[in-house]
């Protein structure tokens, strides 16, 4: 397991764990209890240390490299799942990936950008930072779920979209605004989960929901820390202060009201008990699935439209 | 709706130049290096008239090039939280919204302001660069909000011309959500059957340009306006990739399908006017007339909008004002 810097506490005592399993089952019973002990020790820790992580502590956690992506909610979350490819005008940008699928039997489409999780998936998705036909392959995702009437579930996690010479070319502002257009003109329930990293423009694109969640450890914000602190404060070590300064936690905007729901992670975060976190992230996707499903698409539309037009007027001191 | 009732007297004030050339009556073209006269740019609106050269407009000036008379009423824009975050980098960012509305003079990085261009019923939202960088806050998207809430009810176009390195990062996540309300805001203006025209001009970057900016009816841009989402610097930084020739230009977009016109600030009023009355299926503009580059002309002021069905007679009026240069004031009757 990858441990991040102030989770060191509870490596060692995980690596204590690892060396019992592997002594020779001599004085079994004493080693039982003992890697009970140590196990609960690791529990405390974890709950200590993430019960009040720091900004800058979430998205290292948001960023973590085994955390789950949005292809593993995908497996875990949806049947009949049917991957639909290219934007019809350029290319195929599998740094969003969408298609058809059911969700505990209804009929959805569901999209999100995937970021990979070695060196052959993170290159072809682009570590999940999306060109110009990602967007545009999203814009027809939506366009197909309205028209035969489909909910639209995404899962946000980017850590923004691509910034390159083609991508500027092929108009990569235009992408994502027509894609935040499609999302709000909508009129089917879509259903935003921000599972990992928020990364500004190349995020909202698809995160236009009727209702936005957030995992509990995510991250959402319009610039980086890094790219924060090299702007305001002239060097990029000040991204701890950037982190704080933005106010970029799922806590964060829930007290704004930019997002509706904060979904718990399991102790020590999503990655430490994947299976518990695709339970809870589901359970939270059928609630708003059910209590959506029967709303009328234009009130689904015109609702959606009123909650981002309110957003900041009121609530704010 | 109070503030659409509200009307502000704007500020007359020495426009141009009065900042940026305080003594010396020259300046370089930074394009040429050709020394300019500074009479004579205000008189060419900021082009330098050996090379052509579109140097940055004050907003202020650029309502009063479009505005017919030089003249447009301003609207108040809707309080909003301030500084929800608290947000402090090396400086509070109270304290840059203070210096920032000190050296401007202005409240905000946008005016919007309504009136008539070429006879035709107008609604401007202008960005300020030289406020935080045109940065878009809430502020900013709930003044394009309004601009556009304003252009469905007086059944007018909407012109937005952005000049902006993108979000304000000091309001965070709530800059960022403008992306969305601002979309939200010109969809209203397309369904209500409206024009939504976008001039782009130098700069417009990031997220105002991945919103608003990029969904225009018709996107127009002066020349050599840098257009683009992620910064040049960026790219160039964190991709190690050669920018080509001209790259994020007006030219360069519109070579690659981004915009559908780059054209000459001398033009602008006329090519806007045009457009608009053939996609408001309206006779030609009064008066087409060679664009008055004589900036004194222009006088910034209040004025009662003309009642509805006064539209012709408002459009007589303003062609014979173009034509005259030293036309009367009009009244000032806010
Ligand atoms: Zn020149």
């Amino acid at each position: 397991m990858h441990f991040l810097d102030f989770e060191k506490p509870v490596a060692e005592l995980e690596s204590k764990i690892e060396e019992l399993r592997h002594l020779s089952d001599a004085d079994g019973m004493n080693i039982a209890e003992e890697v009970g002990r140590l196990q609960q020790k690791v529990e405390k820790q974890l709950r200590a240390v993430y019960a009040k992580l720091t900004p800058w502590q979430k998205t290292q956690v948001a960023r973590h490299p085994e955390r789950p992506h949005c292809l593993d909610y995908i497996k875990a979350l949806f049947t009949d799942v049917t991957p639909l490819a290219g934007d019809r005008l350029y290319g195929e940008d599998q740094a969003i990936v969408g298609g058809l699928a059911r969700f505990r039997g209804q009929a959805v489409v569901v999209m999100g950008q995937e970021k990979g999780h070695d060196t052959d998936t993170r290159l072809r998705h682009n570590f999940g930072m999306a060109m110009p036909e990602g967007y545009r392959k999203a814009q027809r995702l939506m366009d197909l779920a309205d028209r035969f009437r489909l909910p639209v579930l995404t899962l946000v996690d980017t850590a923004g979209a691509y910034p390159g010479v083609g991508a500027e070319e092929r108009g990569q502002a235009e992408a994502i605004a027509r894609t935040i257009q499609a999302g709000l003109n909508l009129r089917v329930p879509m259903i935003t989960c921000v599972i990992g990293e928020g990364g500004s423009g190349g995020a909202i694109a698809i995160a236009t929901g009727n209702v936005v969640m957030m995992l509990e450890h995510a991250i959402y914000s319009v610039i980086s820390p890094e790219g924060c602190a090299s702007i305001l404060w002239r060097s990029g070590e000040m991204a701890q202060q950037a982190a704080e300064a933005l106010r970029l936690t799922a806590q964060d905007l829930l007290e704004f009201k930019v997002i509706d729901e904060v979904i718990p992670e399991p102790l020590g975060g999503a990655h430490r008990d994947r299976h518990a976190m695709f339970e809870q992230l589901g359970a939270a996707f059928e609630g708003h699935l059910r209590e959506l499903t029967p709303v009328e698409g234009g009130v689904l539309r015109a609702r959606r439209r009123e909650k981002f037009l309110r957003m900041g007027r009121e609530g704010l001191n | 709706m109070n503030w659409l009732t509200t009307f502000v007297r704007p500020k007359i004030r020495s426009l141009v130049g009065s900042k940026e050339v305080p003594e010396n009556l020259w300046r370089k073209c930074p394009a040429c290096d050709h020394m300019l006269f500074h009479k004579e740019l205000e008189k060419s609106w900021q082009v330098c008239s050996h090379c052509g050269h579109h140097m940055r407009l004050p907003v202020r000036k650029r309502l009063e090039l479009l505005f017919d008379g030089g003249t447009w009423t301003p609207i108040e824009l809707p309080p909003i939280p301030q500084d929800p975050l608290k947000f402090k980098d090396l400086k509070r960012y109270s304290d840059r919204m203070k210096e920032a509305q000190a050296k401007t003079g202005e409240k905000e990085a946008i005016i919007v302001a309504h009136g008539w261009l070429m006879g035709i019923p107008v609604v401007v939202a202008a960005f300020d660069f030289s406020f935080m960088g045109g940065s878009m806050g809430m502020a900013v998207g709930e003044g394009l909000v309004a601009a556009a809430e304003l252009a469905v009810l007086q059944r007018a176009s909407l012109i937005v011309i952005p000049a902006s390195g993108g979000a304000r990062m000091q309001e965070g996540i709530l800059s960022l959500m403008q992306m969305a309300r601002t979309t939200v805001a010109v969809q209203r203006v397309k369904d209500a059957g409206l024009p939504y025209m976008v001039l782009l001009t130098d700069p417009t970057t990031g997220g105002v340009t991945a919103s608003f900016a990029m969904l225009g009816d018709i996107a127009i841009s002066e020349p050599g306006a840098v257009i683009g989402f992620a910064g040049a610097r960026v790219i160039q930084n964190t991709i190690r990739e050669t920018l080509p020739d001209g790259f994020q230009r007006a030219e360069y977009l519109r070579d690659h399908g981004m915009v559908d016109l780059v054209v000459n600030r001398a033009d602008l009023k006329a090519t806007l006017g045009r457009i608009l009355s053939i996609l408001l299926r309206r006779d030609p503009p009064a008066e087409v007339l060679a664009l008055s580059l004589d900036a004194d002309s222009g006088r910034s002021g209040t004025r009662a909008t003309p009642p509805a069905g006064d539209v012709e007679e408002a459009a007589r009026r303003d062609g014979q004002a173009e034509a005259h240069d030293e036309a009367e004031p009009e009244e000032d009757e806010a």
